[in-house]
């Protein structure tokens, strides 16, 4: 820039000739100058100004953005040790009372540094003389390989052997700390809880993920940062369930089944108090799949939810009911069962010749095939199938278990009018004990339709009509007569009126046709009888009473007898008050 | 006067300046503390979740029952059937209460000898 002089010779000596005074025109320029420069620092003040103003500002935006952030996120839980992008916390499990079902625990997996070891044949022969599965020569070559620097050595260390490895004091043998899942009842309940195991693992934690029944369906709210302090309570009843275990052990194993199964659920609700299926498995120490044979086999095999079986004589209920809902029938009703019936080349026979005709009550009371069949007929398969379809038994139920929603029933090709006829008595379609019970609830709650779940309901939402508040009175006392006067008489119990129908349904053999000493024994029951609160179904694989003359195999020698062992100890363990058998009959007289 | 606002402002600015590191120290110090409460709540925490889970498993159904069987001789406990239970009518109407004319032990003491007194008035 050329500075302007403040007194240019050219307009001085011109203004000297005309006479004025130079010294104005050195003022003159010297106010420019001054302008000029005034006004090039105030620009520079506005800049400066406006700069500070947009710092401020973008501060002020970045405080509120990060303030909006942790405003927005999900809070998490306190950091154990240092973070990591692992996490192994979980959820408790409880029952409905608050007691523990599942629960984690700390504790400590081992591992090695290799390059860290000073002595690593010295801590290999120590550590094998820990773990006895620890071969020392096999271990100080693995400690001693130049091309291995990390070994993992125990997922989980118990507190004593932590010590052990502790004293031996190679600073190359370090501790994982590690959540281990921990069920303290053992098998209590095992098919419910499932089990968990160990899915991505770091040094400073491992995911505690599940494998089975709850644990494994409700994985993500069981780990859903905002719930871990919420336990997961279930519907289960831990006192219940360990009553109905034992008795139901007892029963396996006096009458030498190869298997048993009990459902105990509240036929208002649709919650399963109580679910046991034997053989059962530790969850704590949970077996792996069977490799061969039968999968159903397996105590992992959960026969309660996932056993789908022919089950017999237990489903002329809903045959009945059916019958009577749609008004073909009333309880007084004579029905035809001169036998056998036959069917092109199928025949129908009783278990013993009931004469030329019985009421539908008693068609109910005695369990006569021919009876129900007969009973059904003039329904036929399309209403008999809206109607099973409409009680849940086409379809798998939804249970809060991974496993019962993969299994659902078998039905038949072609529902033919044979299908109608032997389905009305319990065979060609098969059935879950827990979806028995489910159906059973509906029978006798007055005719609602309900859910069966594993979780705690505080209320529920009345369901879907299915039956009308008479028939459902009207089963009530069938299935009371049945008990009272028919094939059932080993649930008269003192203090319980209870109410069922039993089942003895031929196994199907390996190879078709059905198989003649293997029978599976069910009963269904609710109790009281007069006002139902619970359905309990109890079934029996291949059991045999050998205590009279001759094996006797039907479910009023053996399912019966453990039903009502279950009632009597579990009835007071509900919360229900004994009422006399009388009591009870003069219900039933009052609502007729 | 001008220079008396440098001072104020330089002073204002050395005061701010303390203010700030002594909030800084602070805020660290905070920190730390939250910490170490945090270590600490992790490991109550963690030590609460264990013990409840041993009283989970001391009190597992099964070894309920083996203590029940083991200890039968002198607690005599038994499964709770309908037997148990028992009506309103079977409990026995509450006894009237026995009224003590005397109001306290040290009157009663020194009433033994009006009481025999007493008696020997009703019976003569």
């Amino acid at each position: 820039m050329i500075r302007t002089p403040l007194r240019p010779l050219a307009r001085v000596l011109h203004a000297r000739e005309t006479g004025e005074n130079p010294d104005l025109i050195e003022r003159e320029n010297r106010r420019l100058r001054l302008e000029a420069q005034r006004d090039q620092a105030r620009s520079r003040a506005e800049m400066r100004l406006l700069a500070v103003a947009l710092l401020f500002a973008g501060a002020l935006v970045v405080l509120g953005a990060r303030m909006g952030l942790l405003a927005a996120t999900e809070p998490m839980e306190l950091a154990r040790g240092a973070p990591e992008d692992i996490s192994s916390a979980r959820a408790d499990i409880v029952d409905r009372q608050g007691r523990v079902l599942a629960t984690n625990v700390a504790t400590h997996a081992l591992y090695a540094e290799t390059r860290r070891m000073i002595e690593p044949a010295r801590a290999a022969q120590e550590l094998a003389r820990i773990f006895p599965d620890i071969d020392a020569d096999r271990m100080t070559e693995r400690f001693t390989d130049p091309n291995r620097r990390f070994i993992w050595l125990r997922s989980l260390l118990s507190p004593e052997q932590m010590q052990a490895v502790h004293d031996i004091g190679d600073p190359g043998l370090l501790f994982a700390p590690r959540e281990m899942r921990l069920y303290p009842n053992g098998r209590m309940g095992a098919h419910v809880l499932g089990g968990a195991s160990f899915g991505q693992q770091g040094v400073r934690a491992a995911e505690v993920i599940g494998v089975a029944g709850t644990e494994l369906y409700f994985e993500d709210r069981l780990r859903a940062p905002d719930m871990l302090d919420q336990p997961l309570q279930l519907s289960l009843d831990l006192t219940v369930q360990a009553a109905v275990t034992e008795v139901l052990e007892g029963g396996k194993r006096m009458l030498n089944a190869h298997g048993a199964t009990a459902v105990l659920m509240d036929v208002q609700t649709g919650e399963v108090i109580s679910l046991v299926s034997l053989p059962d498995f530790d969850p704590n120490d949970r077996p792996l799949p069977p490799t061969e044979g039968e999968p159903a086999d397996s105590p992992l095999f959960n026969r309660a939810a996932q056993g789908y079986y022919e089950l017999g004589s237990v489903m002329k209920a809903f045959a009945v009911a059916q019958a009577l809902d749609e008004g073909t029938v009333t309880p007084a009703t004579m029905i035809d069962t001169r036998g056998p019936l036959t069917w092109g080349r199928f025949r129908i026979r009783d278990f013993r010749n009931y004469g030329p005709e019985l009421s539908v009550k008693d068609v109910m009371v005695k369990s006569s095939n021919i009876g129900t069949a007969r009973i059904m007929q003039p329904i036929g398969a399309e209403r008999q199938q809206d109607f099973l379809r409409k009680i849940g038994l086409l379809d798998p139920m939804p249970l809060e278990l991974s496993e019962a929603r993969r299994a659902r029933p078998l039905l038949p090709d072609r529902w033919s009018e044979l299908s109608v006829m032997t389905i009305s008595y319990g065979h060609g379609m098969s059935t879950s004990p827990l979806a028995l019970a489910a159906g059973y609830a509906t029978l006798v709650n007055g005719g609602r339709k309900i859910a069966p779940t594993l979780l705690k309901q505080d209320q529920v939402q009345p369901g879907a009509q299915i039956i009308s508040q008479r028939t459902s009175d009207q089963m009530k006392l069938m299935l009371h007569q049945v008990v009272q006067e028919g094939t059932a008489s080993f649930a008269r119990i003192p203090g319980y009126p209870v109410g069922g129908k039993t089942g003895s349904a031929d196994k199907p053999g390996p190879r078709g046709g059905y198989m003649d000493d293997a029978v599976l024994a069910t009963f269904a029951s609710v109790f009281p009888s007069h006002a139902p609160r619970f359905a309990l179904v109890v079934t029996l694989d291949e059991p045999v009473d050998t205590t009279g003359p001759e094996p006797r195999r039907t479910a009023g020698w053996t399912a019966v007898p453990v039903s009502a062992e279950i009632i009597r100890r579990v009835g007071p363990l509900l919360g229900l008050r004994p009422v006399s058998l009388d009591v009870a009959n003069a219900r039933f007289e009052q609502g007729h | 006067m001008r220079s008396l606002l440098y001072l104020c402002t330089a002073l204002a600015v050395i005061a701010l300046a303390a203010w700030a590191y002594r909030e800084n120290h602070l805020t660290q110090q905070a920190m730390n503390e939250r910490r170490a409460l945090e270590r600490e709540i992790s490991a109550l925490s963690e030590a609460l979740s264990v013990q409840r889970a041993e009283w989970a498993y001391l009190n597992r159904p099964d070894r309920l029952r083996e203590l029940v069987d083991v200890n039968f001789d002198r607690l005599r406990l038994v499964p709770i059937t309908a037997s148990h239970f028992g009506e309103i009518g079977q409990i026995a109407y509450p006894m009237p209460e026995f009224r003590s004319q005397f109001d306290d032990g040290i009157e009663l003491f020194g009433a033994i000898e009006q009481l025999s007194d007493s008696r020997d008035e009703v019976t003569p």
